[in-house]
């Protein structure tokens, strides 16, 4: 196995596009547990931290982009994003212990492709755009785009994750993440639920972005989520009927983590409490 | 060996206080020696192959492909082992499997190699024929007339005819009548109650590194909780003398019982015998869980009558446990612990061992008690909670006292369980208010405690400090608590003694670090070879001063005359005596070797606060208080890590740890992710109250605390959460969708 730390892109997308067993390794907190229990043999490992960007959060058209390598730790000491995205960071720091925080990437989360990364139904509501760099070029791609399965993504050959873009918040808007573990850290979701409001100058709802985790083979996107809220104002019934809409649109599998009746009354329990929080962060209250 | 009188009093020095730990320092900055930290010239690196069938015959093991990988310096298989004596036959099955592999992860061959990638390349060369064959892992399953077997010829004369075959073996403890005592029961209560397989959750794999010569004596370097157990053992398999070999234990990162058996020794032995090379052994996590001990899944009938008043009229359980694929589960110790703390009339236990298609289980700290204690102080809550009576009072109604005749059979001496009631109901913790949702729950727990084979050398050294060496590993600070009995009984300082586990050359026979037996009995042992050593320094006083022997007393670290009748002369301190040895007689030491008895039982009562999420059916752990009879604690933060220590285990084992087998035998969580045992942030701090009733068998008092303290916890969370959730919860671990399911069923 050889480990290659390339200066630009441009290297790095000629190693990955040239070998077969090449993996890109940023965080490595999963890379490098898929290699420690034999599920991988890496013919070339290609860190990518040495290539400019990779480390930065950086202001963009009111948003922010942040770099591939860049930690969950760093993204929760980054004041501007905590307060634009604040689900998105704590969604991202849910992730592992305090020593994999220190190395944990949104772009590896995503690249991961398991069906229950906290950082990914955070992504989802919030709007988010990954940069993917590749042998044809640059292209956009919407988050809820990139896992295609469980361990599966739709990237071609050669290409990976450059920047994750979080498009600017808008006024009276706020998002929130929440994940159903049966401990209180070092665990996986059993029900993940990201939610992204907007409120009108009369505090109704005016756009909703719902998206669950661990109930599906990917990520997903709860329009009718999004519809049960949409002009209204987040009464009980509005609650009520965000629940509903999450629980029937759940299709979780059952397992050793839950069962199908479990998950889906879940996926409710946790849309009605994320969307309170994001309401009152879109009211600027504190939460 | 009898309570010293002036020590029933607190009459200490360095007994009762909180001195740092001896291995703290290394352990603290990584230099300490664990299993897997070993190296040797010329070490190969060896691995398991394991069984991916619940249950099979094994047809062929075709290693020739393996053989012949460069790198490749031995493999195993049972064929190599040979007939091993009775006593170790199913401790070589669960070790490498013969005719049939009978659970997922059972060894079925072995490889030594130049590297861990030659020997992970070599392990998929092996070819293995299966004949797959029907499994079951389940007791009540297994029970059934029709289910597939394990084992033919395997069951005991107290099993009647016509049950499974997987029915080994059935017990009966009790007196009284229990028909009769129901009758004059106001309500009984009946129900079922079912716990899931734990693991021991010790953090270090186990690890050794074995060297065979070809003169017929071995080394081995082993991660246990028992070296003399790995070398009687490993000797009887391997057909060598007890003598030739020589087992050294490592720092040891946890055990809680799962150590005290071998998994992999004889296999590095036989690898190092075969390749003539050192060999070392690491486990991963997967097949710690896989392969090593869990403890049995049970299923418990309890049926109790009690009066309106709160008397239990009579008492009667019977218990199935399946302890994996061989006899041996603990239910005999659940059968007699069950109704420990009572004081009955009329009390009953049956008790069924059985064996399924899952790893051989384990001793886990108290073994068999904490699902018995599960589904009696369940009940008892139940019946209390139903006549809206005290459940403290109607424990220390019912409570077992000094001179109680124990459902098991012997009559207790003084005992501490009332104590532990009382300290309970005065606590704060009791009469603490609790919000929505919120529940108490509380229950007592018993564990017999143990002494067994032990022997210490302590040695004075020339500038007259002092080492003890002891023969079992130390799990839970005993050096600690060594060096304190040693220096109490010597009267020097902490500082002046160090204490060592020595290896299986240096001392005799020594009983595993098991049944909470080592404060206890190697406490006793090294206070006697500290009494020895006080002797012959009087000796040599006496000898120095020309007086007789019996007029020299030993006090404050000093010989010193008895009386003015004695003579008059300054006290000799242990550092002027050990100076001049040489020209009194030679060293100094003292020993001590003693099959230890009067292990006295020890009782506690936990009480917990939670608080369940009516809409995830997650519990969260708000408060929890431990009171436990200590006798005497000699390092009282170790006592407390102990009651802490079984607490947490206890709730996870109530709240969220389970071996999940999938319908084809397998186990579906092999791993820490999936198999949870709490974190920090999941618990409140774990509060405790020492309670003090001396034993009476030990010369300090003091009794064993590491086993008790696991026995009460599933209960009282249980009923913790039974009654947060208003729903009486008869199924461990409960574990969120579990309570959810309750809760909605309740409801209706």
């Amino acid at each position: 196995m050889r480990y290659e730390a390339p200066q630009d892109v441009e290297a790095a997308v000629r190693i990955l596009a040239a070998e077969q067993g090449a993996y890109v390794l940023a965080g490595g907190t999963d890379l490098l547990v898929k290699l420690r229990s034999d599920m991988i043999e890496p013919e070339v490992v290609v860190d990518i931290k040495r290539i400019a960007g990779m480390k930065a959060i950086t202001a963009e058209d009111g948003g922010w982009r942040i770099g591939a390598a860049v930690s969950g730790a760093e993204m929760g000491e980054h004041a501007g994003l905590c307060a634009d995205w604040p689900g998105v960071v704590e969604a991202a720091g849910l992730i592992g212990s305090t020593q994999v925080q220190g190395r944990a990437t949104l772009a590896g989360n995503l690249c991961n492709a398991s069906p229950a990364a906290d950082s990914v139904p955070a992504m989802v509501a919030a709007g988010a755009v990954v940069r993917v760099v590749g042998p044809k070029g640059t292209r956009d791609v919407d988050v809820i785009d990139i896992p295609k399965g469980p361990g599966k993504t739709t990237l071609a050959a050669g290409e990976f994750i450059a920047s994750v873009f979080l498009p600017a918040r808008g006024a009276r808007s706020g998002d929130a993440y929440l994940r159903f573990i049966p401990r209180t850290e070092m665990d996986i979701a059993v029900v993940g639920c990201g939610v992204a409001l907007g409120l009108d100058e009369a505090g109704k709802v005016s756009a909703a972005r719902v998206a669950l985790g661990a109930v599906g083979p990917k990520v997903m996107l709860v329009d009718t989520a999004a519809e049960a809220l949409i002009g209204r104002v987040l009464d009980e019934a509005a609650l009520a009927d965000l629940a509903a809409a999450c629980s029937a649109a759940a299709t979780p599998i059952e397992d050793k983590r839950g069962t199908v009746d479990f998950r889906r009354h879940v996926s409710g329990v946790l849309a009605r409490r994320a969307a309170v929080i994001a309401e009152a962060r879109a009211k600027g209250e504190k939460a | 060996m009898a309570l010293d009188d002036s020590k029933k009093v607190k009459n200490f020095k360095v007994v009762g206080t909180r001195p740092n730990r001896p291995d703290g320092i290394d352990k603290v900055t990584g230099r300490a020696r664990f299993g897997a930290d070993m190296v040797a010239p010329g070490m190969l690196t060896g691995r398991i192959l394991r069984s991916p069938h619940a249950h099979a015959r094994i047809l062929r093991i075709d290693a020739s492909k393996a053989e012949a990988l460069p790198g490749v310096k031995a493999v195993v298989t049972r064929a190599d082992f040979g007939d091993v004596p009775d006593h170790v036959a199913d401790v070589m099955d669960n070790c490498m499997a013969g005719d049939k592999a009978l659970y997922d992860g059972h060894a079925v061959a072995a490889i030594a190699a130049s590297s861990a990638a030659v020997a992970r390349k070599a392990l998929k060369l092996i070819e293995v024929d299966y004949e797959v064959l029907p499994h079951v892992t389940d007791v009540d399953e297994a029970m059934k007339p029709g289910a597939p077997v394990l084992h033919e010829g395997r069951q005991q004369e107290t099993v009647p005819s016509g049950m499974s075959g997987n029915v080994i073996a059935r017990s009966e403890f009790g007196h009284g009548d229990i028909e009769a005592g129901l009758a004059k029961a106001d309500r009984v209560v009946e129900r079922t109650y079912r716990t899931g397989a734990t693991h021991q959750g010790y953090i270090e794999p186990h690890a050794c590194l074995a060297t065979m010569s070809a003169d017929g004596q071995g080394d081995l370097w082993v991660c246990t909780q028992g070296h003399y157990m790995v070398r009687n053992v490993c000797a009887a398999i391997l057909g060598l003398e007890q003598g030739q070999l020589r087992v050294t234990a490592s720092e040891i990162g946890g055990g809680f019982g799962g150590k005290t058996v071998v998994f992999l020794e004889p296999v590095a032995l036989m690898l190092a015998k075969k390749s003539g090379r050192p060999v070392k052994m690491v486990m991963s996590r997967s097949e710690v869980l896989r392969a090593t001990g869990p403890t049995a899944s049970t299923s418990i009938d309890v049926k109790i009558g009690m009066t309106k008043e709160g008397r239990i009229t009579a008492a009667f359980a019977e218990l199935r446990y399946q302890g994996g694929a061989y006899p041996g589960s603990p239910v005999d110790m659940g059968a007699m612990s069950a109704f420990a703390p009572y004081d009955l009339e009329n009390v009953k236990t049956v008790g069924w061992d059985v064996v399924t298609n899952r790893p051989k289980a384990a001793a886990y700290r108290a073994p068999g008690a904490p699902m018995a204690a599960y589904a009696v102080e369940s009940a008892i809550d139940e019946l209390a909670k139903g006549f809206g009576l005290d459940p403290l009072a109607v424990r220390l109604m019912n409570g077992a006292d000094e001179g109680t005749k124990a459902s098991y059979g012997p009559t207790y001496p003084a005992i501490g369980l009332k104590a532990t009631l009382e300290a309970a109901h005065r606590h704060p913790h009791w009469t603490a208010p609790l919000g929505e949702n919120q529940g108490r729950g509380v229950a007592c727990g018993f564990w017999f405690n143990f002494g067994g084979d032990t022997c210490v050398s302590l040695n004075v050294t020339p500038d007259g400090t002092v080492t003890v060496s002891e023969g079992n590993p130390d799990i839970g600070g005993s050096r600690a608590s060594m060096t304190m009995m040693a220096a109490e009984e010597l009267g020097i300082p902490y500082d002046q003694v160090r204490t060592i586990i020595a290896d299986t050359g240096s001392l005799g026979q020594n009983e595993v670090t098991d049944g909470s037996r080592v404060t206890f009995a190697v406490g006793l042992a090294t206070i006697e070879a500290a009494r020895a050593a006080k002797r012959e320094m009087c000796r040599r006083a006496a000898m120095i001063w020309g007086i007789d022997e019996e007029a020299v007393e030993w006090e404050d670290g000093a010989a010193r005359p008895a009386g003015p009748n004695a003579g008059k002369f300054p006290p000799m301190t242990i550092k002027e005596i050990a100076a001049v040895a040489s020209n009194t007689g030679g060293p100094i030491a003292g020993h001590h070797e003693v099959t230890a008895e009067g292990a006295g039982v020890s009782f506690a009562t936990h009480m917990v606060d939670v608080e369940v999420d009516p809409e995830t059916g997650a519990t969260k752990i708000l408060r929890y208080t431990v009171f436990q009879d200590a006798g005497r604690a000699v390092h009282p933060s170790y006592v407390e890590g102990q009651f802490q220590g079984g607490a947490v285990q206890g709730i996870g084992w109530a709240l969220n740890e389970e071996y999940i087998y999938g319908e084809d035998g397998i186990l579906q969580n092999a791993g820490f992710l999936d198999y949870r045992i709490p974190v920090a942030s999941d618990l409140p701090m774990i509060d405790t109250v020492i309670l003090e009733i001396p034993n009476p068998g030990h010369p300090y008092g003091v009794r064993g605390v590491g086993e008790t303290s696991i026995v009460p916890p599933l209960a009282a969370v249980a009923n913790a959460v039974s009654a947060a959730a208003g729903v009486r919860m008869t199924r461990l671990p409960m574990s969120p969708p579990r309570v959810l399911a309750a809760m909605q069923a309740a409801k209706g």
